[in-house]
């Protein structure tokens, strides 16, 4: 670790890790329910459990970008953050209102809940994903400032460079477009499209480019390779995702009341959508191929090829299969979309946030080359284990998804939605078991924290 | 005459990068093209209809600006690539030259073009008329900042080839820049006669 304040990335990554094992136990128990209807039941409803998997997955992903800035930000600029103490008091702040809303959520009705935090001053509640109390989004607000002010300030005082550049601008536009979360048009189909310019500019324009910086930074570190060289990459890669991201936002407005010509603009721009990913598997791998250094810390690369992969699986082609306007009539809202949001997400975000977790982590823990090699096979043994059941679960969700389709979309004999449910059931057993192995995955990469250190030595896995 | 100093020109020209970006913005028009002709084919009356309100005269005018402009590009690069050791200040001033008239020109589209956009737009017509204007509109409008994004590198490789930036042997940004050039060009070539003319 060269600069002390990269320690306040620590208790973010911690805090991070723990709200994804949250996220993914809530989803197990709704797999469950998927089979056996009333588990639970009155207990935690499915519409809660689905609102705490969800909200788990925005904060614990916010949470891992945080970490992932403190941490990259004083080694891009060159010296100490602004505010190390600023970014730990609102680690506390940030975590303890995480916290009291998921128990809000799961101990007070949501009608109830409502009343409790003043929505009837302004109601911005019940809307998927955006579901926080007022005073929640406040704080999201207040956290997000002052976590930009802080690296702000600290490029400001420091070198600038293209990752740090991307970076900024990624954060900025996380915050803009998070104001959409406080106003609800009473039109309905206004209501949908302002609302998408969070959830899908978040995740297809604005995360990308955080996603983009931090992927590159890790690879400057483990390959050695010149900067100048992943600059350009890095520039091509987020310019072609801007462009389309934005403009893609026109897959959310097939037939929803919007203008027509948003099936064009939409199919089009969501067809370019891939590209960059798969830019990226070529980025990741071509600096792997001309690596500079053997860095001891291998699994942190193998991690980095892997989001590439995983992105441009989960995004690129799981997002291309019902994309295009006239696929998307049949397969909008079913399983398939699903089976796209678990791939997506996993494979570009939270595997970023394991990659820098995996790089940074054993630096903040006093192990510069990495963990020992012991640590890193479990920790290898664990990527395998949740790439598999994760990979597992989409195509489980794909084939539900299909089925889904079949029963209810196409033809003329058409039958209900708890008929048709019933008859993927088999499927949902599938599963719900590949959703325990990436529990299992993620509980052995938590051992693999916990490897005792033999002495001296650390050399990584053998690739 | 004396010998160019240069052994051999790289292939393709330019950065590679640019080949990647010229590749998808292909590959989108293409869909767009190939959008716009499947359309057309479910109502050949109505395209035709539609497509008498559009002054071909303005998009012919357009279409010799973009050519020509493209030529004086290439004529720049030709400059630079013919430099020799002692004619780096004439080649440059001549390169930077030709870049500024295709400057004009890329100006002279802009005007011409926006002039186009008022006339049909004052017409009421919006990407909702009718799905020949939709096209219309989608494609003209993102091929008008293709122009200006085109024209802005253009302006900031004019700006280094008068600084005599570019040497016979390192003129890899201008080659960049100008096949960036091109494509708007070819872009333009497609679509005119696609949109303007074929009925």
């Amino acid at each position: 670790m060269k600069y002390s304040s990269q320690m306040a990335a620590k208790p973010y990554f911690i805090f991070a890790l723990i709200l994804l094992a949250g996220e993914i136990l809530f989803g197990l128990l709704m797999a469950i329910q998927y089979l056996y209807g009333d588990f639970l039941f009155p207990l935690i409803p499915f519409n809660v459990l689905r609102m705490v998997h969800t909200n788990l997955l925005i904060v614990l992903l916010l949470f891992g970008f945080m970490g992932a800035t403190y941490y990259l930000i004083p080694e891009e600029t060159e010296t100490e953050l602004w505010s190390p103490k600023l970014a730990i008091v609102t680690f506390w702040v940030f975590a303890a209102a995480g916290v009291a809303t998921i128990l809000g959520y799961l101990f007070v009705p949501y009608a109830e809940l409502t009343e409790l935090t003043f929505n009837n001053l302004l109601p911005t509640m019940g809307r998927e994903f955006l579901e926080q109390p007022l005073p929640t989004k406040l704080g999201i607000v207040l956290v997000v400032v002052s976590y930009i002010l802080n690296v702000i300030m600290t490029v400001l005082k420091g070198r600038k460079t293209v990752i740090t550049t991307v970076l900024i601008t990624g954060l900025v536009g996380l915050a803009v477009f998070f104001l959409f979360a406080f106003y609800v048009p009473d039109n309905l189909i206004l209501d949908k499209f302002l609302w998408w310019f969070t959830v899908h500019l978040w995740v297809e324009a604005t995360w990308e480019l955080i996603l983009g910086a931090i992927l590159a930074f890790v690879l400057i570190k483990v390959t050695g390779v010149d900067r100048e060289h992943i600059d350009k990459w890095l520039y091509l890669i987020i310019a072609m995702t801007m462009l389309s991201g934005i403009l893609g936002t026109g897959h959310h407005f097939f037939y929803m009341g919007a203008p027509e010509y948003w099936l064009w603009i939409g199919s089009i721009a969501s067809a370019v959508e891939p590209l960059p990913f798969f830019l990226m598997i070529l980025f990741a791998y071509t600096m792997t191929r001309e690596r500079k250094i053997q860095h001891g810390n291998k699994i942190a690369l193998t991690w980095a090829k892997g989001t590439a992969v995983m992105a441009f699986l989960g995004a690129g082609v799981w997002g291309f299969i019902h994309t295009l306007a006239p696929v998307n009539m049949f397969t909008h809202g079913t399983q398939l979309t699903a089976a796209h949001g678990h791939l997506s997400f996993y494979g570009a975000y939270i595997m970023i946030i394991f990659t820098m977790v995996s790089y940074a982590m054993p630096i903040l823990r006093g192990r510069p080359q990495g963990n020992s090699q012991k640590a890193q096979n479990l920790e290898l043994a664990s990527f395998w284990m949740m790439n598999i059941g994760m990979m597992g679960l989409t195509l489980a969700l794909s084939a539900a998804g299909i089925v889904q389709i079949m029963d209810q979309r196409v033809g003329t004999e058409l039958i209900g939605f708890m008929e048709s449910q019933e008859s993927i059931a088999g499927i949902y057993m599938i599963r719900a078991g590949f959703g325990l192995l990436v529990f299992v995955g993620l509980i052995t990469y938590f051992a693999s924290f916990f490897v005792k250190e033999e002495a001296g030595q650390t050399v990584g896995y053998n690739a | 005459m004396s010998k160019p100093l240069a052994v051999k020109a790289s292939y393709p020209p330019g950065d590679f990068a640019i080949w990647i970006i010229i590749y998808v913005e292909l590959l989108t028009f293409a869909l767009l093209f190939a959008g716009y002709a499947f359309s057309r084919r479910s109502d050949i009356e109505m395209f035709n209809a539609s497509q008498l309100l559009l002054d071909q005269t303005s998009g012919f005018i357009n279409t010799l600006l973009l050519i020509t402009s493209s030529y004086f590009v290439v004529k720049a690069v030709q400059s630079i690539k013919n430099m020799t050791a002692e004619s780096t200040k004439e080649s440059s001033l001549a390169a930077s030259r030709w870049l500024l008239s295709a400057l004009v020109l890329a100006g002279g589209f802009l005007v011409v073009k926006l002039l186009d956009f008022v006339h049909v737009f004052g017409q009421g017509i919006t990407l909702s008329t009718n799905k020949f204007f939709m096209f219309y509109i989608i494609l003209t409008v993102f091929h008008f900042m293709h122009v200006l994004l085109g024209s802005f590198i253009l302006f900031v490789i004019y700006q280094k080839t008068k600084a005599q930036g570019y040497t016979q042997n390192d003129h890899k940004g201008m080659e960049t820049g100008a096949s960036y050039w091109h494509m708007v060009d070819l872009l333009w070539i497609v679509l005119f006669p696609l949109i303007y003319i074929i009925r």
